[in-house]
Protein backbone atom coordinates (compact mmCIF):
# COMPACT_ATOMS: atom_id res chain seq x y z
CA UNK A 1 0.00 0.00 0.00
CA UNK A 2 2.86 2.39 1.21
CA UNK A 3 5.02 1.40 -1.73
CA UNK A 4 2.03 1.93 -4.16
CA UNK A 5 1.12 5.44 -2.99
CA UNK A 6 4.68 6.25 -3.11
CA UNK A 7 5.04 4.98 -6.89
CA UNK A 8 1.80 7.01 -7.47
CA UNK A 9 3.11 10.04 -6.12
CA UNK A 10 6.54 9.66 -8.07
CA UNK A 11 5.00 8.74 -11.27
CA UNK A 12 2.61 11.73 -10.78
CA UNK A 13 4.94 14.46 -9.91
CA UNK A 14 7.23 13.00 -12.80
CA UNK A 15 5.12 14.78 -15.52
CA UNK A 16 4.92 17.94 -13.14
CA UNK A 17 8.67 17.85 -13.15
CA UNK A 18 9.08 16.95 -16.96
CA UNK A 19 6.41 19.74 -17.44
CA UNK A 20 8.93 21.96 -15.71
CA UNK A 21 11.39 21.03 -18.45
CA UNK A 22 10.27 23.26 -20.85
CA UNK A 23 13.01 25.92 -18.27
CA UNK A 24 15.30 24.18 -20.05
CA UNK A 25 15.20 26.38 -23.60
CA UNK A 26 15.27 30.19 -21.94
CA UNK A 27 18.06 29.24 -19.57
CA UNK A 28 20.38 27.73 -21.98
CA UNK A 29 19.37 31.05 -24.38
CA UNK A 30 20.73 32.78 -20.98
CA UNK A 31 23.36 31.01 -21.22
CA UNK A 32 24.59 31.16 -24.34
CA UNK A 33 23.72 35.08 -24.58
CA UNK A 34 26.28 35.40 -21.23
CA UNK A 35 28.41 33.41 -22.62
CA UNK A 36 28.64 35.56 -26.51
CA UNK A 37 28.73 38.80 -24.23
CA UNK A 38 31.50 37.78 -22.45
CA UNK A 39 33.69 36.76 -25.42
CA UNK A 40 32.68 39.72 -26.96
CA UNK A 41 34.30 41.97 -24.01
CA UNK A 42 37.10 39.52 -24.48
CA UNK A 43 39.62 40.53 -21.48
CA UNK A 44 37.82 42.93 -20.09
CA UNK A 45 35.57 40.30 -19.06
CA UNK A 46 36.77 38.17 -15.72
CA UNK A 47 36.58 34.31 -16.44
CA UNK A 48 35.50 33.58 -12.84
CA UNK A 49 32.12 35.61 -13.38
CA UNK A 50 31.29 33.49 -16.28
CA UNK A 51 32.27 30.65 -14.47
CA UNK A 52 29.83 31.93 -11.60
CA UNK A 53 27.07 32.01 -13.94
CA UNK A 54 27.30 29.09 -15.57
CA UNK A 55 27.06 27.81 -11.92
CA UNK A 56 24.07 29.30 -11.07
CA UNK A 57 22.63 28.01 -14.37
CA UNK A 58 23.36 24.38 -12.84
CA UNK A 59 21.84 24.99 -9.37
CA UNK A 60 18.53 26.30 -11.06
CA UNK A 61 19.02 22.96 -13.53
CA UNK A 62 19.56 20.33 -10.74
CA UNK A 63 16.96 21.85 -8.46
CA UNK A 64 13.99 21.96 -10.92
CA UNK A 65 14.52 19.16 -12.75
CA UNK A 66 15.89 16.27 -13.37
CA UNK A 67 16.17 13.24 -10.23
CA UNK A 68 16.53 15.22 -7.23
CA UNK A 69 13.79 17.33 -8.69
CA UNK A 70 11.25 14.34 -8.85
CA UNK A 71 12.88 13.26 -5.19
CA UNK A 72 11.84 16.68 -3.35
CA UNK A 73 8.16 15.66 -4.49
CA UNK A 74 8.32 13.03 -1.63
CA UNK A 75 11.30 13.17 0.69
CA UNK A 76 11.21 16.62 2.47
CA UNK A 77 14.93 16.41 3.02
CA UNK A 78 15.91 16.74 -0.70
CA UNK A 79 13.48 19.27 -1.46
CA UNK A 80 15.30 21.50 1.38
CA UNK A 81 18.35 20.87 -0.46
CA UNK A 82 16.76 22.09 -3.90
CA UNK A 83 15.06 24.43 -1.83
CA UNK A 84 18.65 25.84 -0.70
CA UNK A 85 20.29 25.52 -4.32
CA UNK A 86 17.23 27.15 -5.97
CA UNK A 87 16.66 30.02 -3.38
CA UNK A 88 20.12 31.04 -2.17
CA UNK A 89 23.21 29.39 -3.83
CA UNK A 90 21.08 30.33 -7.41
CA UNK A 91 20.60 33.85 -6.58
CA UNK A 92 23.94 34.42 -4.63
CA UNK A 93 26.06 33.53 -7.88
CA UNK A 94 23.76 35.14 -10.41
CA UNK A 95 24.55 38.32 -8.50
CA UNK A 96 28.43 37.78 -8.26
CA UNK A 97 27.90 37.27 -12.15
CA UNK A 98 26.94 40.71 -12.46
CA UNK A 99 24.63 39.86 -15.81
CA UNK A 100 23.37 43.84 -15.85
CA UNK A 101 27.09 45.39 -16.10
CA UNK A 102 27.55 43.02 -18.21
CA UNK A 103 24.29 43.73 -20.62
CA UNK A 104 24.97 47.48 -20.30
CA UNK A 105 28.48 47.02 -21.72
CA UNK A 106 27.56 44.75 -24.44
CA UNK A 107 24.19 46.73 -25.89
CA UNK A 108 24.48 49.40 -28.53
CA UNK A 109 24.67 52.97 -26.55
CA UNK A 110 21.30 54.27 -27.05
CA UNK A 111 19.72 50.83 -25.69
CA UNK A 112 21.90 50.43 -23.24
CA UNK A 113 20.76 54.35 -21.94
CA UNK A 114 17.07 53.04 -22.29
CA UNK A 115 18.07 50.22 -20.13
CA UNK A 116 19.82 52.30 -17.26
CA UNK A 117 16.28 54.42 -17.17
CA UNK A 118 14.03 51.00 -16.79
CA UNK A 119 16.47 50.16 -13.95
CA UNK A 120 16.00 54.02 -12.50
CA UNK A 121 12.27 53.34 -12.71
CA UNK A 122 10.04 53.14 -9.61
CA UNK A 123 8.92 49.92 -9.56
CA UNK A 124 12.65 48.30 -9.80
CA UNK A 125 13.60 51.23 -7.03
CA UNK A 126 10.48 49.31 -4.82
CA UNK A 127 11.81 45.83 -5.42
CA UNK A 128 15.55 46.38 -4.66
CA UNK A 129 14.87 47.85 -1.43
CA UNK A 130 16.13 45.74 1.39
CA UNK A 131 13.08 45.56 3.67
CA UNK A 132 10.79 45.05 0.26
CA UNK A 133 12.94 42.35 -1.28
CA UNK A 134 13.89 40.56 2.05
CA UNK A 135 9.93 40.64 3.29
CA UNK A 136 9.41 39.24 0.03
CA UNK A 137 11.88 36.60 0.63
CA UNK A 138 10.90 35.44 4.01
CA UNK A 139 7.78 36.39 3.82
CA UNK A 140 6.85 33.94 0.92
CA UNK A 141 9.13 31.16 2.68
CA UNK A 142 6.62 31.57 5.68
CA UNK A 143 3.66 31.51 3.70
CA UNK A 144 4.82 28.82 1.87
CA UNK A 145 5.93 26.50 5.27
CA UNK A 146 3.34 27.41 7.51
CA UNK A 147 0.11 27.84 5.28
CA UNK A 148 -1.23 24.66 3.13
CA UNK A 149 0.33 26.17 0.13
CA UNK A 150 3.39 23.59 0.44
CA UNK A 151 1.10 21.06 0.20
CA UNK A 152 -1.20 22.68 -2.50
CA UNK A 153 2.21 23.57 -4.33
CA UNK A 154 2.29 19.84 -5.63
CA UNK A 155 -0.91 19.30 -6.82
CA UNK A 156 -1.08 21.99 -9.18
CA UNK A 157 1.81 22.64 -11.76
CA UNK A 158 1.02 26.18 -12.29
CA UNK A 159 1.11 27.01 -8.90
CA UNK A 160 4.35 24.83 -8.60
CA UNK A 161 6.13 27.12 -11.32
CA UNK A 162 4.59 30.18 -9.48
CA UNK A 163 6.19 29.30 -5.90
CA UNK A 164 9.57 28.44 -7.68
CA UNK A 165 9.98 31.12 -9.58
CA UNK A 166 9.30 33.84 -6.75
CA UNK A 167 11.55 31.75 -4.70
CA UNK A 168 14.63 32.31 -7.18
CA UNK A 169 13.32 35.50 -7.31
CA UNK A 170 12.94 36.87 -3.99
CA UNK A 171 16.42 35.32 -3.26
CA UNK A 172 18.38 37.50 -6.60
CA UNK A 173 16.23 40.63 -5.27
CA UNK A 174 17.03 40.06 -1.94
CA UNK A 175 21.18 39.44 -2.50
CA UNK A 176 21.23 41.95 -4.87
CA UNK A 177 19.63 44.60 -2.46
CA UNK A 178 22.51 43.31 -0.23
CA UNK A 179 25.77 42.99 -2.12
CA UNK A 180 24.75 44.34 -5.70
CA UNK A 181 27.94 44.04 -8.52
CA UNK A 182 25.96 45.92 -10.68
CA UNK A 183 25.72 49.95 -10.34
CA UNK A 184 22.79 49.91 -8.53
CA UNK A 185 20.45 53.87 -8.59
CA UNK A 186 20.33 53.79 -4.92
CA UNK A 187 22.55 52.20 -2.45
CA UNK A 188 21.98 51.96 0.92
CA UNK A 189 23.80 52.63 4.40
CA UNK A 190 26.22 49.76 5.13
CA UNK A 191 24.29 49.40 8.80
CA UNK A 192 21.10 49.79 7.11
CA UNK A 193 21.44 47.03 5.28
CA UNK A 194 23.58 45.19 8.16
CA UNK A 195 20.25 45.52 10.24
CA UNK A 196 17.96 44.09 7.59
CA UNK A 197 20.24 41.04 6.65
CA UNK A 198 20.20 39.90 10.30
CA UNK A 199 16.65 40.19 10.62
CA UNK A 200 15.78 38.40 7.73
CA UNK A 201 18.62 35.60 8.18
CA UNK A 202 16.73 35.69 12.02
CA UNK A 203 13.36 34.72 10.41
CA UNK A 204 15.08 32.28 8.00
CA UNK A 205 16.85 30.79 11.38
CA UNK A 206 13.36 30.80 13.30
CA UNK A 207 11.10 29.31 10.52
CA UNK A 208 13.67 26.23 10.44
CA UNK A 209 13.14 25.63 13.45
CA UNK A 210 9.00 26.31 13.58
CA UNK A 211 9.41 23.79 10.68
CA UNK A 212 11.48 21.19 12.96
CA UNK A 213 8.58 21.72 15.36
CA UNK A 214 5.64 21.78 13.41
CA UNK A 215 6.22 20.55 10.02
CA UNK A 216 4.08 21.06 6.78
CA UNK A 217 1.09 18.79 6.26
CA UNK A 218 2.01 15.81 4.48
CA UNK A 219 5.63 15.64 6.14
CA UNK A 220 6.35 13.18 8.46
CA UNK A 221 7.94 14.19 12.38
CA UNK A 222 11.85 12.87 11.85
CA UNK A 223 11.75 14.32 7.69
CA UNK A 224 10.37 18.02 9.13
CA UNK A 225 13.35 17.49 12.19
CA UNK A 226 15.96 16.97 9.51
CA UNK A 227 14.68 19.53 7.10
CA UNK A 228 14.48 22.14 9.62
CA UNK A 229 18.81 21.70 10.28
CA UNK A 230 19.07 21.54 6.73
CA UNK A 231 17.60 24.79 6.69
CA UNK A 232 19.09 25.99 9.46
CA UNK A 233 22.68 25.39 8.98
CA UNK A 234 22.48 25.00 4.96
CA UNK A 235 20.99 29.05 5.25
CA UNK A 236 23.85 29.95 8.11
CA UNK A 237 26.46 28.72 5.98
CA UNK A 238 25.33 30.08 2.54
CA UNK A 239 24.72 33.46 4.70
CA UNK A 240 28.16 33.52 5.73
CA UNK A 241 29.26 34.47 1.99
CA UNK A 242 26.83 37.09 1.98
CA UNK A 243 27.67 38.73 4.97
CA UNK A 244 31.70 38.85 4.16
CA UNK A 245 30.94 40.37 1.01
CA UNK A 246 29.21 42.78 2.97
CA UNK A 247 31.94 43.55 5.08
CA UNK A 248 34.16 43.51 2.47
CA UNK A 249 32.57 46.47 1.20
CA UNK A 250 32.56 48.43 3.88
CA UNK A 251 36.48 47.87 4.38
CA UNK A 252 36.97 48.79 1.03
CA UNK A 253 34.87 51.91 1.12
CA UNK A 254 36.18 53.18 4.29
CA UNK A 255 39.50 52.68 2.51
CA UNK A 256 39.60 55.09 -0.34
CA UNK A 257 37.20 57.09 2.09
CA UNK A 258 40.18 57.91 4.31
CA UNK A 259 42.74 57.53 1.47
CA UNK A 260 41.03 60.21 0.11
CA UNK A 261 40.84 62.33 3.12
CA UNK A 262 44.43 61.40 3.65
CA UNK A 263 45.19 62.80 0.48
CA UNK A 264 43.83 66.53 0.40
CA UNK A 265 45.03 66.98 4.02
CA UNK A 266 48.63 66.09 2.47
CA UNK A 267 47.64 68.46 -0.36
CA UNK A 268 46.78 71.43 1.81
CA UNK A 269 49.71 70.71 3.83
CA UNK A 270 47.83 69.63 7.83
CA UNK A 271 49.10 66.67 7.99
CA UNK B 1 34.43 63.87 20.17
CA UNK B 2 38.07 63.41 19.25
CA UNK B 3 39.69 60.90 17.25
CA UNK B 4 41.35 59.34 20.08
CA UNK B 5 38.25 58.89 21.84
CA UNK B 6 36.74 57.66 18.47
CA UNK B 7 39.39 54.94 18.28
CA UNK B 8 39.31 53.78 21.87
CA UNK B 9 35.20 53.22 21.17
CA UNK B 10 35.52 51.30 18.24
CA UNK B 11 38.53 49.33 19.92
CA UNK B 12 36.05 48.22 22.66
CA UNK B 13 33.04 47.60 20.05
CA UNK B 14 34.94 45.54 17.51
CA UNK B 15 36.27 43.30 20.51
CA UNK B 16 32.92 43.00 21.60
CA UNK B 17 31.04 42.37 18.69
CA UNK B 18 33.59 39.53 18.61
CA UNK B 19 33.53 38.41 21.67
CA UNK B 20 29.26 37.67 21.41
CA UNK B 21 29.98 36.05 18.06
CA UNK B 22 33.16 33.83 19.74
CA UNK B 23 31.38 32.85 22.62
CA UNK B 24 27.81 31.35 20.17
CA UNK B 25 30.76 29.98 18.07
CA UNK B 26 31.86 27.73 21.03
CA UNK B 27 27.99 27.21 22.40
CA UNK B 28 27.53 25.77 18.76
CA UNK B 29 29.92 24.06 18.08
CA UNK B 30 31.18 22.63 21.53
CA UNK B 31 27.72 22.13 23.68
CA UNK B 32 25.48 21.06 20.34
CA UNK B 33 27.47 19.77 17.89
CA UNK B 34 30.36 17.65 19.91
CA UNK B 35 28.49 17.09 23.29
CA UNK B 36 25.25 17.18 22.20
CA UNK B 37 24.21 18.43 25.62
CA UNK B 38 22.05 20.77 24.00
CA UNK B 39 19.11 20.41 22.17
CA UNK B 40 18.29 22.13 18.55
CA UNK B 41 14.65 22.72 19.76
CA UNK B 42 13.04 21.96 23.31
CA UNK B 43 9.30 21.04 23.56
CA UNK B 44 9.00 23.35 26.20
CA UNK B 45 10.18 26.30 23.82
CA UNK B 46 8.05 29.37 24.12
CA UNK B 47 7.41 31.64 21.27
CA UNK B 48 9.42 34.51 22.57
CA UNK B 49 12.69 32.50 23.37
CA UNK B 50 12.50 31.27 19.65
CA UNK B 51 11.90 34.47 18.50
CA UNK B 52 14.82 35.74 20.75
CA UNK B 53 17.23 32.92 20.28
CA UNK B 54 17.12 33.09 16.23
CA UNK B 55 17.80 36.95 16.42
CA UNK B 56 20.65 36.52 18.66
CA UNK B 57 21.85 33.63 16.47
CA UNK B 58 21.51 35.61 13.41
CA UNK B 59 23.02 38.76 14.90
CA UNK B 60 26.16 37.33 16.69
CA UNK B 61 26.95 35.22 13.05
CA UNK B 62 27.31 38.47 11.81
CA UNK B 63 28.89 40.36 14.84
CA UNK B 64 31.85 37.42 14.22
CA UNK B 65 32.58 38.88 10.68
CA UNK B 66 31.60 42.32 11.39
CA UNK B 67 33.97 42.54 14.38
CA UNK B 68 37.06 41.29 12.55
CA UNK B 69 36.64 43.71 9.74
CA UNK B 70 36.68 46.47 11.69
CA UNK B 71 39.52 45.35 13.78
CA UNK B 72 41.64 44.84 10.23
CA UNK B 73 40.22 48.30 9.67
CA UNK B 74 41.93 49.66 13.28
CA UNK B 75 45.01 47.67 12.21
CA UNK B 76 44.94 49.46 8.75
CA UNK B 77 44.52 52.97 10.23
CA UNK B 78 47.13 51.77 12.90
CA UNK B 79 45.28 52.82 15.66
CA UNK B 80 44.90 49.16 17.04
CA UNK B 81 44.50 49.59 21.41
CA UNK B 82 44.97 45.65 22.28
CA UNK B 83 44.39 45.27 25.45
CA UNK B 84 41.07 47.60 24.99
CA UNK B 85 39.86 45.13 22.21
CA UNK B 86 40.64 42.19 24.53
CA UNK B 87 38.39 44.00 27.12
CA UNK B 88 35.92 44.11 24.36
CA UNK B 89 36.09 40.26 23.90
CA UNK B 90 35.78 39.29 27.08
CA UNK B 91 32.96 41.79 28.36
CA UNK B 92 30.69 40.89 25.32
CA UNK B 93 31.56 36.67 25.42
CA UNK B 94 30.60 37.11 29.07
CA UNK B 95 27.63 39.37 28.97
CA UNK B 96 25.84 36.77 25.79
CA UNK B 97 26.96 33.69 28.07
CA UNK B 98 24.61 35.77 31.23
CA UNK B 99 22.15 36.59 28.74
CA UNK B 100 22.15 32.80 27.39
CA UNK B 101 22.13 30.93 30.90
CA UNK B 102 19.69 33.28 32.48
CA UNK B 103 17.37 35.11 29.72
CA UNK B 104 17.51 32.26 27.62
CA UNK B 105 17.92 29.00 29.51
CA UNK B 106 16.11 29.48 32.44
CA UNK B 107 13.00 32.13 31.40
CA UNK B 108 12.85 31.87 27.75
CA UNK B 109 13.31 28.04 28.05
CA UNK B 110 14.90 27.48 24.71
CA UNK B 111 17.03 24.39 26.33
CA UNK B 112 18.12 23.23 28.90
CA UNK B 113 22.63 22.97 29.42
CA UNK B 114 22.16 19.47 29.94
CA UNK B 115 19.31 17.01 29.94
CA UNK B 116 20.32 15.17 33.95
CA UNK B 117 18.70 15.80 37.10
CA UNK B 118 20.86 18.44 39.22
CA UNK B 119 20.81 21.00 36.30
CA UNK B 120 20.96 23.40 38.80
CA UNK B 121 24.75 23.02 39.50
CA UNK B 122 25.48 23.20 34.95
CA UNK B 123 23.57 26.46 35.35
CA UNK B 124 26.32 27.89 38.56
CA UNK B 125 28.85 27.06 36.64
CA UNK B 126 27.71 28.98 33.66
CA UNK B 127 26.76 31.75 34.84
CA UNK B 128 29.71 32.04 37.36
CA UNK B 129 31.58 31.48 34.16
CA UNK B 130 29.73 34.26 32.92
CA UNK B 131 30.54 36.35 35.52
CA UNK B 132 34.20 36.24 35.59
CA UNK B 133 34.53 36.72 31.99
CA UNK B 134 32.47 40.37 32.61
CA UNK B 135 34.75 40.89 35.62
CA UNK B 136 38.07 40.58 33.93
CA UNK B 137 36.43 42.37 30.74
CA UNK B 138 35.50 45.63 33.05
CA UNK B 139 39.19 45.34 34.43
CA UNK B 140 40.80 45.31 31.17
CA UNK B 141 38.90 48.13 29.39
CA UNK B 142 38.38 50.37 32.92
CA UNK B 143 42.56 49.75 32.68
CA UNK B 144 45.01 52.89 32.11
CA UNK B 145 45.80 53.13 28.43
CA UNK B 146 49.61 53.34 28.91
CA UNK B 147 51.04 50.17 27.19
CA UNK B 148 48.04 49.75 24.49
CA UNK B 149 50.53 49.74 21.77
CA UNK B 150 51.93 46.98 21.39
CA UNK B 151 54.19 48.30 17.95
CA UNK B 152 55.30 45.70 15.37
CA UNK B 153 52.83 42.97 16.90
CA UNK B 154 49.47 44.93 17.39
CA UNK B 155 49.82 47.11 14.50
CA UNK B 156 51.20 46.81 10.91
CA UNK B 157 54.68 48.70 10.72
CA UNK B 158 54.66 49.47 7.23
Amino acid sequence: MRIDSYIRVICGTESMVNGSKFLLLPLTVFLVMYVAAAIKQGQKWPHYRTILFSCCFLCVAISTMGPLAILSHVDFKIHMICHLLLGMVAPLLLVLAAPMTLLLRTLPVNLARRLSKVLKSFPFQLFTHPVVAAILNIGGLWLLYTTNLYGQMHEYPLLHFIVHFHIFMAGYLYSLSMISMDPMPHQFPFLFRAIVLVCALGGHGILAKYIYAHPPTGVSTIQGEIGGMIMYYGGDGIEIVVIYLLCQKWFGSSRFHNGKKGRRQKALGTV
Amino acid sequence: MTNKEADRRSNFWSGFLFGIGFVAFLDETVFHQLLHWHHFYDKRTTEIGLISDGIFHAFSWFATIAGLFLFSHLRRKKALQILRWIGGVFLGAGLFQLYDGTIQHKLLRIHQIRYVENVLFYDLIWNIVAVVLVVIGLLLTMSKPNRENWRGIANADR
